[in-house]
């Protein structure tokens, strides 16, 4: 039996840590508060990689390890699947979640700019601040991926993106070269 | 209408959305560390650990009441025993105990066993002083300071520091009677 916890606990900790970055420890410096929620992500992923893959054989190119994180990977995190994979055969990999539980539950600001360009995330306007914070929990998430993709020596960026607010998340994982490790 | 009964710790486990344990564990552990590269002094950390459960705490006593059904705590006595049973039981899906009560029933220990924030977690030489589970003081500290009281809470015995439980003592300071918001104007 795994054992669990209930879901408020994690929602709680990643949004306290998020506002804890944000607002106390880097005011006005997103970037930083930004590169150190990905850095924690990063972690994660790196450990689950390990325990989740550790009965399976290696993988054998990149397209299984990513059909692996849509299925089982995405599974064990939020008991779903990824909704939607597509590539460009080029690297580049774009998984999307119609539901992203992590921010299934978060309002929308009805007077949000929506004209703005999404990756602009770096001075807020009173309009987008709520697309602002929900790109800041998305830090989270890329890192996961980004850590556990980078202990199986895939080394690749990872961005998100949310598409219809508030809960289409697209994770577009472009890799930039894989590490062999004998 | 009649009142609902409270609802056992178990009986709310098992109906609420519940996640992997081990993902909220090694969030944790990634946030800790995050906060001792970051923070570098470990009384820095401990701090900011339970102002962050603080933070939490003053938000999670909602749900708990919401959903636990528990009506007011006769005396402190009870209010323990609803933290140990119900409130470990429903969040964290492992059940405290109580004990060392004092002579005025103002000041116990809150005793777990099972922990899974330190579920794979050792600390190593580098962090002495750490108190790794510091949030969960800093959560209790801040739901019952919603409920009225002001209380300390502090780490008695460790298992990362050799213990062989954890032991948390609340002790309640000061029952702040809830204050009527508007002034009446005569």
């Amino acid at each position: 039996m795994v054992r669990e916890v209930s879901e408020s606990c994690l929602d709680s900790l990643l949004t306290e840590v998020v506002s804890c970055y944000c607002n106390r420890f880097y005011p006005n410096k997103h970037d930083l508060a930004a590169r150190r929620i990905e850095a924690i992500g990063y972690q994660v992923g790196h450990q689950l990689s390990e325990r989740y893959t550790m009965e399976r054989p290696r993988f054998n190119d990149h397209l299984e390890a990513i059909k692996f994180i849509c299925k089982d990977f995405w599974l064990e995190l939020f008991k779903k699947h990824v909704d939607n994979l597509r590539t460009n055969h080029r690297g580049t990999f774009v998984l999307q979640d119609n539901k992203f539980c992590w921010l299934a539950r978060m309002s929308i600001d009805p007077f949000a700019d929506s004209g703005k360009s999404p990756e602009d995330i770096t001075s807020p306007t009173a309009g987008n601040k709520a697309t602002h914070a929900m790109k800041m929990h998305l830090y989270f998430s890329c890192g996961i991926l980004r850590g556990f993709l980078s202990n199986l020596g895939i080394l690749c960026a990872v961005s998100a993106d949310i598409l219809t607010l508030p809960t289409c998340a697209y994770f577009s994982l472009s890799h930039t070269y894989t590490e062999i490790t004998l | 209408m009649a009142p609902v009964a409270p609802r056992s710790g178990d009986a709310i486990f098992a109906n609420i959305e519940r996640v992997n344990a081990e993902l909220f564990t090694l969030t944790y552990g990634a946030i800790v560390r995050q906060l001792l590269t970051d923070l570098e002094e470990v009384e820095e950390v401990n701090k900011q650990l339970e102002q962050m459960g603080y933070n939490i705490g003053i938000r999670l006593i909602d749900e708990f009441l919401a959903k636990s059904n528990v009506s007011r705590c006769v005396d402190f006595r009870e209010t323990a025993d609803v933290i140990a049973k119900v409130g470990f039981k429903m969040f964290l899906g492992v059940t405290a105990s109580v004990g060392n009560w004092d002579a005025e029933g103002t000041c116990c220990s809150i005793i777990l066993e099972d922990n899974p924030l330190v579920d794979f977690v050792e600390l190593p030489d580098t962090c002495q002083g750490l108190y790794y589970c510091n949030m969960l003081s800093g959560v209790i500290r801040g739901a019952l300071e919603m409920v009225s009281m002001k209380t300390e809470v502090t780490w008695i015995r460790d298992v990362l520091r050799g213990d062989d439980v954890f032991e948390l003592q609340v002790k309640l300071l000061k029952q702040v009677p809830e204050e009527y918001p508007y002034k009446d104007d005569e």
